[in-house]
């Protein structure tokens, strides 16, 4: 696929994703950066890294609060960069 | 139509139902979905197709048609990059079938429990969603104050112009402006210049009244305008972006 | 994947397989440049630009723009092999071999046998020390004649054209020697640790 991608996407965008690994809606779920403290829901992080992986940039600091990959075998998934997650319960 | 989230998120199988021309650069794609079980107005699904040699194409589309609708609709975009959209807005036809999986994300939806005012603000087929939204409006017959601010390149480009019409014309609680970036008919009275700060303030709501902001386009227009709507005051977290860009996540 | 349903008319966009002594099993030709970032571009800034070369922790040679472009300067023509599968084919660039900067900072062997590389936007790759000597890498300025633009990495990039391009890391800023072979940015995330185009090695275990 030819993207342009250096331009982000919303982590909304990520959401059928998202779906494969967990069963809540992550796009709703609150992050707080480890960085810089920010807190943001994870449907309007931007996220980058076209279609290598989604990797998701706090938008106060720019660093890097979460990484999602998907390859043949799995899913692997790295929140170093984020402090806590919240996701909240459906209905 | 209450929705659930189905413990898993399976693809399914879609057929093209009917083939709407919108605009010379837009289509709307109307689907027969078999087991659909509803969506809130914002959500998307993802596509995928399949060549026949196995080779597989995915992407993300917002729906544009209601909750309340009985078919699901896509609108798509004639974009030279990508390769399901060029498919979708070129090649697709009626009884044509192709994989799907939705709805998606729950970030980017309002319904009428979200409450008002409703402030949209739309480049291009970034229409699609905030269309599902007035669209779930007007089926439930709601006075949530709502607006419509709507940027096209020219007149014949305004995706969805006739409904809206139809819509604004029939309801006194909504407005829909459009303002035409690249060329205006004769006679034109409304903007014709991107969406600016001046604008936002003379169409939208004022902070105060803490309007639910939902904006959708090119990502130039989406940066642009959350910027200027946080410099005019209005709360961050009432202000939902989706930014177009293709993803093949 | 096997079990969904041929969409008709649909071909995909792939560019042509070419020559199969070009092209890696997998890939297909592009004409174009795709981008792909880990993050945003950042700003040129050859003011405070600087290039260094690291043993661990002990900087061995530092370079500020004028400085840098001052050093011999070698040019490639090069087919790069970029892991979401496109491939394109001659691409011409120029800047300092690897080489050229260890002798510049006197050292007749590389000091260490693995090296990480540090860029702008906290973007890390890894590459074996013997990937990058014997004129198999450069820090690259100039693409097809022209300054590299940002969105390619511009004003520098690593040039390991051998192994798939997520490697050849943009916004470069360090290469710092060492003694094991510590996972990048993408290594360490399902990339392959290695990643040679050639024997398909795309994700880990491949």
């Amino acid at each position: 696929m030819h993207l342009h991608g250096d331009k982000p996407v919303d982590g909304n965008a990520v959401a059928g994703l998202f779906r494969e690994v967990f069963a809540l809606d992550l796009t709703t779920a609150s992050l707080i950066c480890a960085g810089c403290g920010a807190e943001a829901e994870i449907g309007s992080v931007r996220v980058f890294g076209g279609t290598m992986g989604a990797v998701f940039r706090c938008d106060g600091c720019d660093e890097v609060v979460m990484r999602l990959v998907r390859t043949p075998d799995g899913y692997w998934l790295d929140m170093q960069g984020a402090r806590r997650l919240f996701a909240r319960k459906v209905g | 139509m209450p929705v659930t989230d189905a413990p898993r998120l399976q693809w399914q199988t879609a057929e093209v139902r009917e083939i709407v021309e919108e605009t010379p650069r837009v289509r709307t794609i109307i689907l027969d979905v078999p087991s659909w079980h509803g969506h809130k107005a914002g959500q998307h699904i993802d596509v995928r197709l399949t060549a026949d040699d196995g080779y597989q194409a995915q992407r993300s589309y917002s729906i544009a048609s209601a909750p309340e609708s009985d078919h699901l609709m896509l609108s798509v975009e004639r974009i030279e990059e990508g390769e399901v959209s060029p498919y979708l807005a070129g090649e697709a036809r009626m009884g044509d079938k192709f994989e799907l999986r939705g709805p998606i994300g729950g970030y980017f939806v309002w319904t009428i429990a979200t409450g008002g005012p409703l402030f949209l603000i739309a480049g291009g087929s970034g229409v699609a969603p905030l269309m599902a939204m007035l669209r779930h409006r007007a089926a439930q017959k709601s006075t949530i104050p709502a607006t419509l601010l709507f940027s096209s390149r020219t007149y014949d480009d305004i995706i969805y112009r006739a409904e809206m019409e139809r819509l604004a014309a029939a309801d006194p609680h909504l407005k829909i402006v459009h303002t035409l970036t690249r060329g205006q008919p004769a006679g034109w009275t409304g903007p014709s210049r991107r969406i600016d700060s001046e604008m936002l303030v003379s169409e939208g709501f004022a902070p105060d009244a803490k309007p639910h902001i939902y904006i959708c386009g090119p990502t130039a227009l989406v940066e642009s305008s959350a910027r200027a709507l946080l410099a005019l005051g209005h709360d961050r977290a009432l202000i939902k972006t989706e930014r177009f860009g293709p993803t093949g996540l | 994947m096997s079990d969904s349903p041929v969409t008709r008319g649909f071909k995909g966009r792939r560019g042509p397989q070419g020559p199969a002594s070009r092209i890696p099993p997998g890939q297909h030709l592009t004409t174009d440049f795709p981008v792909l970032s880990a993050g945003p571009t950042p700003p040129i800034d050859l003011a405070s630009w600087s290039f260094e070369l690291q043993d661990g922790d002990t900087t061995l040679g530092e370079w500020d723009w004028d400085e840098f472009n001052a050093l011999a300067q070698t040019d490639v023509t090069v087919d790069i092999h970029c892991v979401t599968t496109w491939s394109k084919l001659d691409t011409h660039w120029q800047g300092v071999t690897i080489d050229t900067l260890l002798e510049a900072v006197g050292l007749a062997e590389p000091p260490g046998p693995f090296t990480l590389i540090h860029c702008d936007g906290d973007y890390t790759t890894n590459v074996p020390t013997e990937d990058l000597v014997d004129g198999k890498a450069m820090i690259a300025t100039l693409y097809e004649g022209e300054p590299l633009v940002g969105e390619h990495g511009g004003p520098a990039r690593l040039l390991v054209p051998h192994l798939y391009f997520w490697k050849s890391a943009k916004w470069v800023r360090s290469i710092v020697f060492g003694e094991t072979d510590d996972p990048g940015f993408w290594e360490d995330l399902g990339y392959h640790i290695y990643g040679d185009p050639w024997r398909e090695q795309r994700y880990a275990g491949d």
